[in-house]
C-alpha cells in the first residue's frame, strides 16, 4: 500500500470515528431523557398502587366511623342485657347473645374434632392414591361452595329429614359443616410445620405412629391447631344467609335452654333490623349497635388467636 | 439401684401388652370421620337435584328460560333470567372495582412496599377480608346508596351499583392475597436479571413479575368471579328483590342467592313449587361456583411456571 | 479367646430408590460388642445401609429391598416381626442432634415411658442411669426440667445418645453422630462410644477416615452401592486388599 492511500485510510478511520463519537452522544443524550421518562413513571405509578392498599384502609375507616355514629348512644347495659322487642327502645339483644353463645358451643367441638381428625388422616396416615388426592380436591371445593346452599342442605337434611326444625342443634351442625373446611386446612398446615426430624427420633426409639401423633406431633402442631379453629369459629359467628335459609326467627320470647330449642343470634338481629330500618328508623341504629358488639366479639376472638400464635407457634 | 436386665425385662412384658391394634384401628376409624367431608358435598348434590328435579317437572323448560318471575302471585311464573342477569351484573360490578385495586394493591404489596409498610398494611387487608358479610351489608344499604343517592340522580333506594361497588370493596383482600402470593413466588434471580439490565421497578413488574405469576393472578380473578356470584346478605340488603329483568344500574334486581335467602325467611310451604325452585336456583347457583373453582385449579395447575 | 457372637447376618441385601439401586448384593456380619465403622464417599450408601438395619428406610415410600438381614438369626424383614420392637432392640443417634422440644427428663424417659413404664421412680432412675452413661449427668443434673434447646450442639448429642440408651438397645447405630459438633464435643462422644463398646454394638456411619481409624475395631468400605472390602480396623488401613479400598484411604478420591 502506497503512502497517499494510507493517509487516506487514516482519515476514513478519522472521520468514521468522528461520526461514531457523534453518534454516540447523540443517542446518549436521547437515552438520559428516555430514562429520566421512565423513572418519573415508575414514581408516579407507585404512588397510584400505594393508593390501592390506602383504599382499604380509608374504607375501613369510613366504615368503623359510620358504623359508630349509628350506634352512638345505643350501646348500654339496657340494651345488652333486655330481650327483643318491637319496641326500639327497649330492644336488647340478650337473647340473641345467648343464641350465639349457643351455637358456638355446638359448632366448636363438633368441627374441630372432624377438622382436626380429617388433617391427621390427610397429612400422616394417607397414601398418596386416588382417594387421598379426592378428599384433598373435595375439601377445597366445598371451601368455595356459597353460604346459601349449606343453608339449603341443612334445611333439607338436618331440618327436615332429621327434623330438628330451626333449633340450634340443626343451626350448630349446618354451621359446622360451612366450616369444616377451614379448620381441616389451617390444621393441615399446623401439622406440615412439625419438622420430620423429630418424628424420626421418635420412631427411632420404637414408637408406633399413633404414639408420635400424640405424643410428638400434635404438642408441637397445638398452637397452629388452635389458631385455625378460632378463625373458624369467628367465620361461624358471623355467618348469616344459612341461618336465615333455615328459618332462625327474629323473635323469640324464651331464650334456649337446650340444643333442640329454637334461637335467634346476632347475625340474624342484624339482617331484619336492617331490612326494617326505611320503616323504623331507629331500627338502623339497633343494627348498628348489634354490630358493635358483633365485631367486639371478633375481635377479642382474633386477638386471642393472634397471641396464641404470637407466644406459642415457634419456629424449627 | 436396679440392675441392668430389669429395663428391658419390663420393656418385654409390656410389650405383650401394648396395644397393637391401634396401628390398624386408627387409620380406618380417621378415615370413616375424613369422609365425612365427601359426604357433605354428596348431602349438597343430592338435595340440590332431588327438589330441583321436582321443579323442572313442574315447570316448563320455556317458562324457566324466560324472564317472568313471579312467584308469589296467584298465577305463579318461575322465569329465573332475572336472577341470572342480577347475579352476573353486581358480579361484574364488583370484579370492576376488585380486579384494579386488587391488583395494582398486590403490586405494591410484593414490589414496592418497604417491610415496614408491608407489616402495617397487609393485616389491615386481612382486617377487610375478616369483616362479616351482613356488616358489610348494612354499610352498603345506610351509608353508600344515601351517599350515591346524592351523585347519581334517579339512583333508586334499592339498586345493584351500592352493593356492586361494596361486594367489590369486601372481594380485595381476596384478589390482593392470592395475586400477592402469585408474585412473591417469582424467584429473585428473575428481577436481578431484569434490574441489571438497568430496568426501573415498575418495568420489572409490568414485564417480568406479573406475566411469570400470571397463572396465579388469573386464578385469583376466577375465584373472586365465584365469591361475587355466592354472596348474599349485601345484594340482599341493598339490592332488593324486584324481580324485573332490566339491564338499568339504578334500579333494583335481585340475584339467585338472594332469591334463596328472601322465599326461606317468608312462608315458603313446602312441596310448592316456589319452594321447589329455591333448589333449582340453588342447583344452578352450585353449579356456576363450582365451574368457577374447578376452572381457577385448572389454571393453577396447567400454567404454573416450572421455575 | 472371646467366642464372638453375630449379632446381624446381612445376605445378599439389595435396596431400590424408585429406579436407584442404592445397595447392591450386600454381604456382611456384625459382631457384639464390638465397633464397626462404615466408610466412604459421598452417596456411596453407608447411610442407606444402617437405616436398613432398623428399618428406617420402611418410611421412604419408593424404597424397595430384596435379601435378608438376620438379627440374631431373625429376618427383620419378617412380616410377623413388629418393627417397634426391632427399633426398641438397634437403636439410633442421627447426624444433626434432634431433641424433642420438651425438657432433658422427658427426652430421656420418652423411650420407657412409651414403653409403659410408668412409675416415677423407675423413670428416674433410669433417667439418671442413661445420662451418666451418656457423661452428660454432671452437667444437666440440676436442670432436668429445663428445655433440651438450650443445651450446646454437643450436649444436645449426648441427650441424644442418653435417650436411645434408656431403651437399653442391643445395638446403637449412630449415622455420623459428630459431623456437626466441633472438635472438642467430638472428642467427648468418641471416647464416649468407645467406652459404651463395653456393653453395646456399635454401627458407626462416619465419613472422616481418622475418625474411623481411631475408634473402630472393624471398619466396611463402601462404593457406589457396593460393599467392597470390610476388615479389621488395622488391616483396612494398613494393607487393604483391594486397590479401591487403598485409593480411597490414599485419599485419591472421595
Amino acid at each position: 500500500m502506497d503512502y497517499q492511500e494510507q493517509i487516506n485510510i487514516k482519515k476514513i478511520k478519522k472521520e468514521k470515528t468522528n461520526i461514531n463519537k457523534k453518534q454516540n452522544n447523540y443517542t446518549f443524550e436521547i437515552s438520559r431523557k428516555r430514562i429520566n421518562n421512565r423513572i418519573l413513571l415508575n414514581n408516579i405509578l407507585k404512588k397510584v398502587f400505594s393508593l390501592s392498599t390506602v383504599f382499604a384502609l380509608l374504607v375501613l375507616g369510613l366504615l368503623f366511623y359510620r358504623i359508630a355514629i349509628d350506634a352512638k348512644g345505643w350501646i348500654d347495659l339496657q340494651f345488652l342485657t333486655s330481650n327483643l322487642s318491637i319496641f326500639a327502645e327497649k330492644a336488647g339483644i340478650k337473647g340473641a347473645i345467648i343464641g350465639t353463645v349457643w351455637l358456638m358451643l355446638i359448632v366448636a367441638p363438633i368441627t374441630m374434632s372432624i377438622g382436626v381428625i380429617t388433617a391427621i388422616y390427610l397429612e400422616e396416615y394417607a397414601e398418596k392414591n386416588k382417594l387421598s388426592a379426592f378428599l384433598k380436591v373435595n375439601i377445597s371445593n366445598l371451601a368455595g361452595v356459597p353460604s346459601v346452599i349449606f343453608g339449603l342442605l341443612g334445611l333439607t337434611v338436618f331440618g327436615r329429614l332429621m327434623n330438628l326444625g330451626s333449633s340450634i342443634l340443626a343451626g350448630g351442625l349446618t354451621m359446622s359443616l360451612l366450616v369444616l373446611p377451614i379448620i381441616v386446612v389451617s390444621s393441615q398446615e399446623a401439622l406440615k410445620s412439625v419438622p420430620s426430624y423429630m418424628k424420626e427420633a421418635s420412631y427411632a426409639l420404637g414408637a408406633d405412629k399413633w404414639t408420635t401423633i400424640r405424643k410428638v406431633v400434635l404438642p408441637v402442631a397445638l398452637p397452629g391447631i388452635l389458631t385455625g379453629s378460632i378463625l373458624s369459629l369467628s367465620r361461624a359467628i358471623g355467618e348469616t344467609a344459612p341461618l336465615v335459609v333455615l328459618g332462625i326467627p327474629t323473635l323469640i320470647m324464651k331464650y334456649p335452654t337446650s340444643a333442640m330449642d329454637n334461637f335467634t343470634a346476632l347475625p340474624i338481629q342484624i339482617y331484619y333490623w336492617t331490612l326494617d330500618a326505611v320503616l323504623t328508623r331507629e331500627y338502623a341504629n339497633l343494627a348498628a349497635a348489634t354490630i358493635v358488639v358483633l365485631l367486639a366479639i371478633l375481635f377479642l376472638m382474633n386477638s386471642i388467636a393472634i397471641i396464641i400464635r404470637n407466644k406459642f407457634q415457634k419456629r424449627y | 439401684m436396679e440392675d441392668k436386665t430389669n429395663v428391658r425385662s419390663l420393656i418385654q412384658k409390656n410389650a405383650g401388652q401394648r396395644n397393637h391394634i391401634n396401628e390398624k384401628v386408627v387409620p380406618k376409624i380417621f378415615l370413616i370421620i375424613a369422609s365425612i367431608s365427601i359426604l357433605t358435598t354428596i348431602g349438597i348434590i343430592f338435595t340440590l337435584i332431588f327438589d330441583a328435579s321436582k321443579f323442572f317437572s313442574a315447570v316448563p323448560l320455556r317458562e324457566v328460560f324466560s324472564t317472568d318471575l313471579n312467584p308469589l302471585s296467584k298465577d305463579p311464573s318461575f322465569g329465573i333470567l332475572p336472577l341470572i342477569n342480577g347475579t352476573i351484573i353486581t358480579s361484574l360490578i364488583a370484579m370492576v372495582v376488585a380486579a384494579p385495586i386488587g391488583l395494582t394493591a398486590a403490586m405494591y404489596l410484593s414490589e414496592f412496599a418497604t417491610d415496614r409498610a408491608r407489616k402495617v398494611l397487609k393485616p389491615i387487608m386481612e382486617l377487610l377480608a375478616g369483616i362479616p358479610t351482613i356488616v358489610y351489608g348494612f354499610f352498603a344499604y345506610s351509608f353508600v346508596t344515601p351517599l350515591l343517592m346524592k351523585v347519581i340522580p334517579g339512583l333508586g333506594a334499592k339498586n345493584v351499583i351500592s352493593p356492586g361497588i361494596v361486594m367489590g370493596i369486601m372481594i380485595i383482600p381476596l384478589v390482593a392475597s392470592l395475586s400477592e402470593d402469585a408474585m412473591s413466588s417469582v424467584p429473585d434471580a428473575m428481577r436481578e436479571g431484569a434490574l441489571g439490565l438497568g430496568s426501573t421497578k415498575l418495568e420489572v413488574t409490568l414485564k417480568v413479575v406479573v406475566p411469570a405469576a400470571i397463572s396465579g393472578i388469573m386464578a385469583s380473578f376466577v375465584l373472586a368471579i365465584s365469591r361475587a356470584i355466592g354472596e348474599t346478605m349485601i345484594v340482599a340488603i341493598a339490592s332488593g328483590s324486584s324481580k324485573n329483568f332490566t339491564f338499568d344500574l339504578t334500579k333494583s334486581m335481585q340475584t339467585m342467592t338472594a332469591y334463596i335467602v328472601e322465599f326461606t325467611s317468608g312462608d315458603a310451604g313446602s312441596g310448592t313449587v316456589g319452594y321447589y325452585s329455591l333448589y333449582a336456583v340453588g342447583l344452578l347457583l352450585f353449579i356456576f361456583t363450582l365451574g368457577m373453582n374447578l376452572l381457577a385449579q385448572y389454571i393453577t395447575h396447567k400454567y404454573r411456571e416450572e421455575y | 479367646m472371646k467366642t464372638e457372637e453375630i449379632v446381624f447376618d446381612v445376605k445378599k441385601l439389595n435396596l431400590w430408590y424408585g429406579e436407584n439401586h442404592a445397595l447392591k448384593d450386600i454381604e456382611f456380619k456384625i459382631m457384639k460388642n464390638e465397633i464397626t465403622a462404615i466408610i466412604g464417599p459421598s452417596g456411596c450408601g453407608k447411610s442407606t445401609f444402617v437405616k436398613t438395619l432398623n428399618r428406617m428406610t420402611d418410611n421412604v415410600s419408593i424404597a424397595r429391598t430384596e435379601g435378608e438381614v438376620l438379627y440374631h438369626g431373625r429376618n427383620i424383614f419378617d412380616e410377623k416381626l413388629r418393627v417397634e420392637e426391632l427399633r426398641t432392640k438397634v437403636g439410633m443417634v442421627f447426624q444433626k442432634p434432634n431433641p424433642f422440644p420438651k425438657s432433658i427428663f422427658e427426652n430421656v424417659v420418652y423411650g420407657p415411658r412409651i414403653h409403659g413404664i410408668k412409675d416415677k421412680k423407675v423413670l428416674m432412675e433410669i433417667a439418671e442411669r442413661s445420662l451418666k452413661h451418656a457423661a452428660l449427668w454432671d452437667e444437666v443434673k440440676d436442670r432436668l426440667n429445663d428445655n433440651a434447646y438450650g443445651l450446646s450442639g454437643g450436649q444436645q448429642q449426648r441427650l441424644c445418645i442418653a435417650r436411645c440408651l434408656a431403651v437399653e438397645p442391643e445395638v446403637i447405630l449412630m449415622d455420623e453422630p459428630t459431623s456437626a459438633l466441633d472438635p472438642i464435643a467430638t472428642n467427648k462422644i468418641e471416647d464416649l462410644i468407645e467406652d459404651l463398646k463395653k456393653e453395646y454394638t456399635i454401627v458407626i456411619v462416619t465419613h472422616s477416615m481418622q475418625q474411623a481409624a481411631r475408634i473402630s475395631d472393624k471398619t466396611a468400605f463402601f462404593l457406589m452401592g457396593d460393599l467392597i472390602e470390610v476388615d479389621r480396623t488395622d488391616v483396612i488401613f494398613t494393607n487393604p486388599r483391594d486397590q479401591k479400598t487403598e485409593d480411597y484411604i490414599t485419599g485419591r478420591f472421595g
